[in-house]
C-alpha cells in the first residue's frame, strides 16, 4: 500500500497478495490473488463459439475489478479486450449484455475502433426492450464523435419523448454531457425536450428541465420565461423543483442588479416552496432566501423558521445543512438567528463534530456577553476531538468575540492559552498565536497575561516561525511592562536550546531589553557575551553588534531600538528610486516621506469591522466628492481642511421649478453651505443665482462671502456657496431662513434662444439649521473600554433623561445616535429583540479634534416609556457639558 | 466535464470496507484524476469518518471544500461526495439510492463478502445511479430492477424469477452456515 502514494500508476490492489502469512481466518475474497495477465488470458473465452454467459459475466467483473483497483491496461491490452468483448453482442443473455455495456464504457477504445460496435449498439437502440435502448444510447453518446452522432440523431431525438422513463432519461442526461462539445445537435431537439418537461415521470422531468435550462443558460430573457412558465404549473419531481428554485434565485439576483428596490419577483413562490413536502426542496428554498442579496429581516423569517425545525431533526444531514446555512446568515444578520439559539446550544454536544463546530461558531457570532463563559466551557469539552480545520474556525470566532466583548478577555485569553498547550498542527497554532497577538494589541489589559502565555508556549514550541514572531513581540512589548526581568529567562532559554534562527531572534529580543531597561543593562551584557561563542554566524554577528551598541559604540543605545516611523511601502519606493538613479550618493533616509495615506488606522479597524453590521460605505465616498468640489474653489482654499460634511438635505418640495439641496461643510472657523441647484423648467434659464441667508437666529455667525452661480440651465446641477465665519473651534448653532435669488430669462421655444431681457425673482426655501451633530464626526474606536479609561475621569458627566413613549428600544437607540451624530462601537447599536435594557457605546471627534466617548444605558418599561442614562467622557469637562446640552435641547 | 452549474453534480461514489480499502469506486470530478490522488482522498475520508457512528442515520462531514455524506452497514462504508455548494439533501438522496439499491440487490446481506461475490451488481448499481456525475435515478427499487435487467427477458415470469432467486439465496445461506 505504501508504494501507491508515490507511484500514480500503481494499482491499489490487495495487501492480500503481500501478507500471505496472515491468519487463516482472513476474509475470503473471490478476487484473492487476482492477476492481470491471468484475467486477460481468461478473457479469450469471449471468442469461443459457444459462449457461457455466466462465465463471461464473471470475467468481465474481474476486468472491472482490476480497473477499479487502479490497474491500467496498455493500449494493446485494451484493444484486445475491446475486440473480444464486441463478440459478446452475439449472445442474447440480458444480464451479460448489461455487463458488456458497462465494460465498453470503461475500456474506452480509440475512435477508429468504435466503429466495431456502433452497428450492434444501433441495433440495440431500436430494440423493443427499454433497457437495451437506454443503455445503448448511454454507451453510444459516451463513446461517439460528432460525425457518428449525426447518423444517430434521428433516433436520439425520438428517444427524448420515449414512453419509457429509462430511455428518455438516458438520452436527456447524455445530451447534458454532449452540450459541451456538440451543442448544435442538441439544440435541434428543443421541441421534444419541452414535451419531456411535461412528463409525468419525475426523473424525466428533472432531466428535461435541467437540459432546457442548460440550452438557454446564456439567454437571460429565455431563462426568465422558462421560470415564469414552470412556476405556474405543478412540478412533480423534487429534484426538478430544486432546479427551479435555483433558477428563480438566479432571476432574483439579476433582476435586483437591474431594477431598484421593487418588491422581489417570485419571492412569494420561493416562500411557498418552504411548505413543499420534500425536505430537499424546503431546504433549497430556505437556502436561496438566505443567500439573496440585501435580504430583509422580514423575508428571512420564514426561511429561518424552517431551518430551526431542521435543527432538531433526527437526521444529521438535515441538522448539518440547517446549521451551516444559519451560520452564514449569522454573519450578516445575527439578529435573525438569535431565535434559534436554544436549539443551537443543544447542538454543541452533537455527535457529529462538524455540526457542533458550526453551532458553536454561530452562537459565538450571535451570543451576548453573559453567555460567553458558559459557551467557552462547552467548547472546551469538545475541542480535543475535532479536526484542526474546525479548531481554527473556533479560534477565529473566539478572537472576534473577544474584540466584541473586551471585558471578557480574561476568560477568552485563558481559553486560548489552554488550547495552545494542546497538540495541533502549524496552521492551528498559528491561528491561536495570531489571535493572541491581535488581542494584545487591541486590549491593553490583556497584554501582560498574553505575553505570559506566549512565553510558556515558546518553551515548548516546535515551529520556528511562531517562535521568532513571539520573540520579536517580547522584545517590543516586554521592556514596557512593569516587570521586564521576568521575560529574560524565557528568552535566554531559547538561546541555549533552539535552532539558529530562533537563537538569532532571541539575541535581538534580549538586546532591546538591554537598551530600554536601565536596570537590566549589565545583566543583558553578560548574557549576550555568551552568545558570542555561538556556532552560527548570524547569531554571533547579532550578538557582537548589539554588544557594541549597548556599550555605547556603533550608534549607541538608540541604534538597538530604532524608532521606525517610515512606512515600509514608502521605504521600498524610496529605495527603488535610489537604485534607479545609481549609487553616487549614500541613501538618505530623511528623503523618504513619512506621511502616508491613513492606511494603518484602516488596518486597525479591519478586525472590528467584521463584527459590526456592514457599515454604509457609500456615504464617506460622497463626502469625498463634495470635498473634492470644494477644493476646486480658490475662494475657499484659505479655510483649511473640511472637518465634516453633512448629508445632503432637500430644501424644496419634490417636483417644483427649482430643486435645491444643501450640504453643510464644517471648517475650523467657518461653515460653508453648498447649495446644489437644479433647474427643472425647460423654458427658462436662471442667472446669477445665490442664496440669501438670514442670520437673525444665528448670532454667532458672520457672513464672509457669497459665491453665486453664474447660470443655471435646464437639467444641469450647479453650485452656489455661502461662507459663514464663527469663533474658531466653537460649536456655534443657529437656524437660517433662506431665499433663493436669481434672474430669470425666458427661452423662446421656437428658436431655442435665450431672450436678452430678464427679471429678478426670489424663491423661498426651507430653513437650514446648524446642529451640534454637525460638529461631531462619527469615528469608531477599536477598543472602547481602553480609550474610555485613557480619558480623564474628571471630564466625566452623567445625567438621566426620559425619552417618552417609543415603539422599541431600537427606535430610541437609533434616535439618540442620530441626534448625536456619533459612531456606535462594537456593534452596540443593535438591540437584541425583546431586550428590556441596552447599553450603547458611541465614539466621535468634535471640531478641533477633541475625542468624545458616550455610554448610553437605555431601559424600557411595560408602558414603553424609555429612560436613558448618558455618561460622557472627553478631553475636557466643557465638551462633556456640550454633549449633554445637545440631548437637553433635542 | 462542463455542465450547467445549476445541475446537481456528484463528485464521487465510494464503497469501502471497514479498513478503508476500496471495494468499488467511481470518480467523476477532475480533481482526482490519478490513482494516487484518489487513494489520498479515500484515506482522508476514511480517517475523518471511520470513528463516527453512521449506522443508524447517515452522517455528513465537510473538508477540503467538499461535502461527504456517508452510511455504514455491516463492514461496508458507503460515501457520496459533492461540492461544498451542493444541497446536502440531494447528496443524501443519492446516498439513499446507493445503499438501499445495493441492499435490495444483495437481499439484505449487506457485507463485504457478498458484495465481492456480487461485485457486478454493485458496479451496475453505481452505473444506474449516476451518469458522468449527473443523477440518473435515486429510487432504490427502480435502480435494482434496472440492474437485474428485469423485464428484459420476457420469458421468465416475474413471480417465478423472484422464487428462483429466493431459492438461490437460501442455498447460499445454507452453504455459509455449513462452512462455519
Amino acid at each position: 500500500m505504501a508504494a501507491t502514494a508515490q507511484d500514480p500508476s500503481a494499482p491499489l490492489r490487495g495487501p492480500e497478495k503481500k501478507d500471505e502469512d496472515r491468519d487463516e481466518d482472513t476474509e475470503y475474497s473471490p478476487f484473492y490473488g487476482i492477476e492481470k495477465g491471468a484475467v486477460l488470458q481468461e478473457a479469450r473465452i469471449f471468442n469461443d463459439a459457444h459462449i457461457d454467459p455466466r462465465k463471461c459475466q464473471q470475467v468481465i467483473t474481474k476486468l472491472l475489478y482490476l480497473l477499479c483497483q487502479g490497474e491500467t491496461f496498455s493500449q494493446k491490452e485494451a484493444t484486445e479486450v475491446f475486440f473480444s468483448v464486441t463478440k459478446l453482442f452475439q449472445n442474447k443473455d440480458a444480464n451479460l449484455r448489461r455487463m458488456v455495456y458497462l465494460v465498453v464504457k470503461d475500456v474506452c477504445p480509440a475512435s477508429d475502433e468504435v466503429i466495431m460496435i456502433t452497428s450492434s449498439l444501433m441495433k440495440d437502440m431500436n430494440s423493443k426492450t427499454d433497457l437495451y435502448r437506454s443503455n445503448a444510447i448511454r454507451v453510444l453518446c459516451s463513446i461517439t464523435d460528432a460525425q457518428l452522432l449525426g447518423q444517430i440523431e434521428r433516433y436520439l431525438k425520438q428517444a427524448v419523448v420515449d414512453k419509457s422513463p429509462v430511455v428518455a432519461s438516458a438520452v436527456l442526461v447524455s445530451a447534458l454531457h454532449l452540450l459541451s462539445h456538440n451543442s448544435e445537435i442538441v439544440k435541434r431537439w428543443t421541441n421534444e425536450i419541452q414535451e419531456a418537461v411535461q412528463s409525468k415521470q419525475p426523473m424525466v422531468q428533472f432531466h428535461a428541465v435541467a437540459l432546457l435550462h442548460a440550452l438557454r443558460a446564456n439567454d437571460r430573457l429565455a431563462v426568465s420565461k422558462l421560470v415564469t412558465s414552470l412556476t405556474k404549473g405543478p412540478v412533480r419531481s423534487p429534484l426538478a423543483q430544486c432546479l427551479l428554485v435555483r433558477y428563480v434565485a438566479q432571476v432574483i439576483s439579476e433582476s435586483q442588479a437591474a431594477s431598484g428596490n421593487d418588491s422581489r419577483p417570485f419571492y412569494d413562490w420561493l416562500e411557498s416552496c418552504l411548505r413543499h413536502k420534500a425536505e430537499m426542496v424546503i431546504f433549497e428554498a430556505a437556502r436561496a432566501i438566505c443567500n439573496m442579496a440585501e435580504v430583509s429581516a422580514r423575508e428571512l423569517t420564514p426561511a429561518v423558521t424552517v431551518l430551526q425545525l431542521f435543527l432538531s431533526s433526527s437526521k444529521p444531514v438535515l441538522r448539518f445543512a440547517a446549521v451551516r446555512t444559519l451560520n452564514k446568515v449569522a454573519m450578516t444578520h445575527p439578529m435573525a438567528v438569535t431565535n434559534c439559539n436554544i436549539d443551537m446550544e443543544n447542538l454543541i454536544s452533537d455527535q457529529n463534530r462538524s455540526i457542533a463546530t458550526l453551532a458553536i461558531t454561530t452562537l459565538l457570532k450571535t451570543g451576548n456577553e453573559s453567555s460567553v463563559e458558559r459557551l467557552l466551557k462547552q467548547i472546551g469539552n469538545f475541542m480535543s476531538d475535532i479536526a484542526d480545520e474546525f479548531k481554527i474556525v473556533v479560534v477565529e470566532a473566539i478572537r472576534s468575540l473577544c474584540l466584541k466583548f473586551p471585558q471578557k478577555y480574561r476568560a477568552l485569553m485563558n481559553f486560548l492559552s489552554n488550547v495552545l498547550r494542546e497538540d495541533g498542527g502549524f496552521e492551528y497554532k498559528k491561528a491561536i498565536v495570531d489571535s493572541i497577538l491581535i488581542l494584545i494589541r487591541e486590549i491593553p489589559d490583556a497584554k501582560e497575561p498574553g505575553l505570559g502565555h506566549l512565553c510558556e508556549f515558546i518553551e515548548d514550541c516546535e515551529f520556528t516561525y511562531l517562535s521568532t514572531q513571539i520573540l520579536h513581540l517580547l522584545g517590543v512589548e516586554g521592556p514596557k511592562t512593569k516587570d521586564p526581568a521576568k521575560y529574560i529567562r524565557f528568552i535566554y532559554n531559547r538561546i541555549i536550546l533552539e535552532n539558529a534562527t530562533v537563537r538569532a531572534a532571541a539575541v535581538s529580543s534580549l538586546a532591546r531589553f538591554g537598551a530600554l531597561v536601565q536596570e537590566l543593562h549589565p545583566r543583558i551584557l553578560i548574557l549576550l557575551r555568551r552568545a558570542l561563542h555561538d556556532n552560527d554566524d548570524e547569531v554571533r554577528d547579532r550578538a557582537t553588534l548589539y554588544l557594541q551598541q549597548l556599550e555605547g559604540q556603533a550608534g549607541g543605545l538608540d541604534a538597538v531600538d530604532v524608532k521606525w516611523n517610515i512606512p515600509a511601502k514608502n521605504l521600498e519606493q524610496g529605495l527603488k528610486k535610489y537604485m534607479e538613479n545609481g549609487f553616487q550618493k549614500p541613501f538618505d533616509l530623511a528623503s523618504v516621506p513619512v506621511a502616508v495615506a491613513a492606511s494603518p488606522a484602516k488596518e486597525r479597524k479591519a478586525p472590528g469591522r467584521t463584527l459590526a453590521a456592514p457599515a454604509p460605505t457609500q456615504a464617506p465616498k460622497k463626502q469625498d466628492d463634495h470635498a473634492a468640489l470644494l477644493k476646486t474653489l480658490p475662494q475657499l482654499a484659505g479655510l483649511g481642511p473640511v472637518f465634516k460634511s453633512s448629508a445632503p438635505a432637500q430644501l424644496t418640495e419634490e417636483e417644483t421649478e427649482y430643486n435645491i439641496v444643501v450640504v453643510k461643510h464644517v471648517f475650523a472657523s467657518h461653515v460653508v453651505f453648498q447649495f446644489n441647484c437644479t433647474n427643472t423648467v425647460a423654458e427658462q434659464v436662471l442667472e446669477n443665482v445665490s442664496v440669501a441667508m438670514d442670520l437673525a437666529e444665528a448670532e454667532d455667525f458672520e457672513e464672509e462671502a457669497v459665491l453665486p452661480l453664474a447660470s443655471m440651465a435646464y437639467g444641469s446641477v450647479g453650485q452656489t456657496y455661502v461662507v459663514l465665519a464663527r469663533p474658531e473651534g466653537s460649536m456655534a448653532l443657529g437656524k437660517f431662513v433662506n431665499i433663493l435669488k436669481f434672474k430669470v430669462k425666458e427661452i423662446d421655444p421656437s428658436t431655442g434662444e435665450t431672450e436678452e431681457e430678464g427679471y429678478e425673482d426670489e424663491y423661498q426655501l426651507e430653513d437650514v439649521e446648524v446642529t451640534p451633530a454637525d460638529y461631531i464626526k462619527p469615528v469608531a474606536v477599536a477598543n472602547f473600554r481602553s480609550v474610555w479609561e485613557e480619558l480623564d475621569p474628571e471630564s466625566e458627566m452623567a445625567d438621566d433623561y426620559g425619552l417618552g413613549l417609543r415603539d422599541s428600544l431600537q427606535d430610541a437607540v437609533e434616535a439618540v445616535i442620530g441626534i448625536l451624530g456619533m459612531q456606535a462601537c462594537e456593534g452596540s447599536d443593535a438591540v437584541p429583540p425583546n431586550a428590556r435594557s441596552h447599553t450603547a457605546l458611541l465614539a466621535g471627534v468634535i471640531v478641533g479634534d477633541v475625542q468624545v466617548l458616550v455610554r448610553l444605558s437605555f431601559g424600557i418599561d411595560v408602558s414603553r416609556q424609555v429612560a436613558m442614562k448618558m455618561v460622557v467622557r472627553s478631553d475636557g469637562r466643557d465638551v462633556s457639558e456640550a454633549i449633554h446640552q445637545i440631548i437637553q435641547d433635542a | 466535464m462542463d455542465v450547467d452549474p445549476t445541475v446537481p453534480v456528484v463528485k464521487n461514489l465510494l464503497l469501502l470496507d471497514s479498513e478503508g480499502k476500496r471495494i468499488a469506486v467511481k470518480y467523476f470530478a477532475p480533481e482526482w484524476s490519478t490513482v494516487a490522488a484518489q487513494a489520498n482522498f479515500e484515506k482522508s475520508v476514511f480517517s475523518k469518518t471511520s470513528r463516527t457512528n453512521a449506522r443508524g442515520e447517515a452522517e455528513i462531514t465537510m473538508f477540503d471544500d467538499v461535502i461527504v455524506v456517508y452510511k455504514f452497514i455491516g463492514d461496508l462504508m458507503f460515501y457520496v461526495t459533492g461540492s461544498q455548494d451542493e444541497n446536502e439533501l440531494i447528496l443524501y438522496n443519492v446516498l439513499g439510492g446507493f445503499f438501499e439499491s445495493i441492499s435490495l440487490l444483495l437481499r439484505g446481506a449487506v457485507e463485504k463478502k457478498t458484495v465481492l461475490e456480487n461485485l457486478d451488481l454493485a458496479l451496475l448499481a453505481m452505473d444506474e445511479i449516476l451518469d458522468g456525475g449527473l443523477i440518473l435515478e435515486t429510487d432504490p427499487t427502480t435502480i435494482a430492477s434496472r440492474v437485474a435487467m428485469r423485464g428484459a427477458e420476457s420469458d421468465v415470469p416475474l413471480s417465478e424469477q423472484t422464487f428462483s432467486q429466493a431459492l438461490a439465496s437460501a442455498k447460499e445461506q445454507l452453504a455459509r452456515s455449513l462452512l462455519k
